[in-house]
């Protein structure tokens, strides 16, 4: 089918060889930041696509355990985001966030990867803009860090 | 299980062939007390006759504390221990496994330490004051002592790495500067008993050229499964290690005649941690440097010794009410002692009981929890 041949090509195009292109894991709380990465996509801002979503109903419940899974799998970053404070559904899970982010960036940093892997975000359902810039910024800080350590894909070799 | 070869020789190593079904491991499993659906003598009938497929899919298959008490009792010298190892091999492999406690932050680290690639940052406890050395002949293996103050220091308000800190201390009060390895890895006892064999031997083999690599003949340790895994485990699978190797309480027994110490006045019992006492017999050597310590007064548990009674979670696993009820018995059993004070020589103990104490104000034992290192490091004269 000619449709197909024509979309592997350019999919063939867009990742060069030796180009280094991370893998980023983003856990979005269900009522704030998830829907501020919909607001983005449907109002066309045009952002960085090297990130996956995990939606989760509250920033509280991402457990160091979550983000430590992420990046054994071989994930270059992980952001975990969240409603501003003041604005969380369940009142106090972000501030919770704040908590088991902390242990998290503790461990990531024993472990020996760098502190920059790791982000914790405020994002609104409103800030769909927010979002764009936000990930934009995220994948070029992981960029520069480089492939983790952990991180057995393809694309990861340098 | 299958009743592959592979099955069955499992079943001759661990003799879980000779079983009587006497039940003699069901009535002493610390679990069993609380927990009356949990049965050692079932789970090991159930992989011998019956139905192998449900014993693998079971979620308590994970709750066993391999702390060997019901070997002990064993009339037969069934190695209960080595089979639950053995069947969670097999279950992993087919994809199950249980309920990780801490959301299973703590596998992770422990699967991530296996990665060669992998260069930690885990030697900054170590103050001005302390005196370690790149290589010589005594390494300090620390454990994951690193890991346990970034998640549990601010939850469990203490200070896991202050063992570390007490440990290198101690050495340097015998005149010694250990080597602290700046890579060195999770020792795998973890996942060992987890029946992750693949883990262990990749983190075993790992930490054998660290050690190597520092050029030490005796390995220390203030922690019982990391002794155990170095000493027993690795020498099991991986070939017999050209180091000795050594908990602290064994070390410090040693020298007991040099160190002065001052009067600290209190009453204090031990918590036989699982690893030290029934499977490393140390049970004299702790004990011995206790009593030297003027004003201590070492009040003994009903259950003490090759019966003493486990902290109630093993290998971060299936942490439920019934390892909340073991943790509470047992501290009550400290606490009807007389003693003011209970000693471990485990920093996991030390978890386990403190997170007893997180709950409501009404279940809360009215008992110090401190670590064998602290003690001895507090009591040190000068």
């Amino acid at each position: 089918m000619p449709s197909k041949t024509v979309k592997k090509k350019t999919r063939k195009k867009a990742v060069k060889k030796d180009k280094f292109v991370p893998n980023i894991v983003a856990f979005a709380c269900n009522w704030c930041s998830y829907a501020g990465a919909d607001n983005a996509g449907v109002n066309r801002f045009q952002h960085n696509p090297n990130f996956r979503i995990i939606r989760t109903m509250c920033s509280g419940r991402v457990t160091p355990g979550f983000v430590l899974k992420a990046l054994k799998l071989g994930a270059d970053g992980v952001l975990v985001s969240g409603c501003h404070f003041g604005d969380c559904h369940y009142i106090f899970g972000n501030y919770r966030a704040v908590d088991q982010f902390e242990k998290t960036k503790a461990l990531v940093k024993t472990l020996g990867l760098e502190e920059g892997r790791v982000r914790l975000e405020w994002v609104s359902a409103a800030e769909g803009p927010r979002w764009a810039e936000l990930m934009d910024e995220f994948v070029e800080q992981i960029t520069k860090l480089g492939p983790s350590p952990l991180n057995h894909n393809k694309n990861g070799k340098k | 299980m299958e009743t592959s070869t592979k099955a069955i020789d499992n079943l001759k190593k661990n003799r879980a062939f000779l079983c009587l079904e006497c039940g003699k491991c069901t009535a002493v499993c610390p679990i069993s007390r609380f927990n009356n659906s949990f049965s050692p003598r079932k789970m090991l009938a159930d992989g011998l006759f019956y139905n192998a497929d449900d014993l693998v899919s079971d979620k308590q298959l994970w709750s066993c504390l391999t702390c060997q008490l019901c070997s002990m009792r064993c009339p037969v010298d069934v190695k209960f221990s080595e089979y639950m190892k053995d069947v969670r091999a097999e279950a992993y492999s087919r994809g199950k496994n249980g309920n990780p406690s801490h959301g299973g932050a703590l596998h992770h680290v422990m699967e991530m330490a296996a990665s060669p690639k992998l260069k930690q940052n885990r030697t900054g406890w170590i103050e001005s004051g302390l005196k370690t050395q790149k290589k010589g002949d005594v390494l300090y293996f620390v454990g994951c002592l690193p890991y346990y103050q970034d998640f549990f220091s601010k939850d469990l308000d203490f200070s896991p790495i202050s063992i570390a800190k007490d440990t290198v201390k101690i050495l340097n009060y015998l005149g010694i500067e250990p080597v602290v390895a700046e890579n060195e890895r999770c020792c795998g006892h973890d996942l060992y008993w987890l029946g992750r064999l693949d883990k262990f031997d990749e983190l075993g083999n790992l930490n054998l050229k660290e050690i190597s690599d520092s050029g030490a003949k005796t390995v220390v340790t203030a922690c019982p499964e990391c002794a155990y895994a170095l000493k027993d485990l690795y020498a099991q699978r991986l070939g017999k290690p050209d180091f000795e190797v050594k908990h602290i309480a064994e070390m410090v027994s040693e020298n007991i005649d040099r160190f002065n110490f001052k009067d600290i006045n209190r009453e204090i019992t031990f918590q036989d941690p699982c690893r030290l006492g029934r499977y490393m017999e140390i049970y004299d050597q702790p004990r011995k440097t206790l009593e030297s310590i003027p004003g201590a007064r070492l009040r003994e548990m009903p259950h003490n010794r090759a019966g003493a009674l486990c902290c109630g979670t093993t290998n971060w696993m299936n942490c439920d009410a019934t390892s909340k009820q073991i943790q509470k018995s047992r501290l009550e059993e400290a606490k009807s002692t007389g003693a003011g004070t209970i000693v471990t020589a485990c920093p996991k103990c030390q978890i386990h009981f403190r997170c007893a104490g997180c709950g409501e104000e009404t279940e809360k034992v009215d008992i110090e929890i401190t670590d064998y290192v602290n003690l001895i490091a507090s009591a040190i004269d000068g």
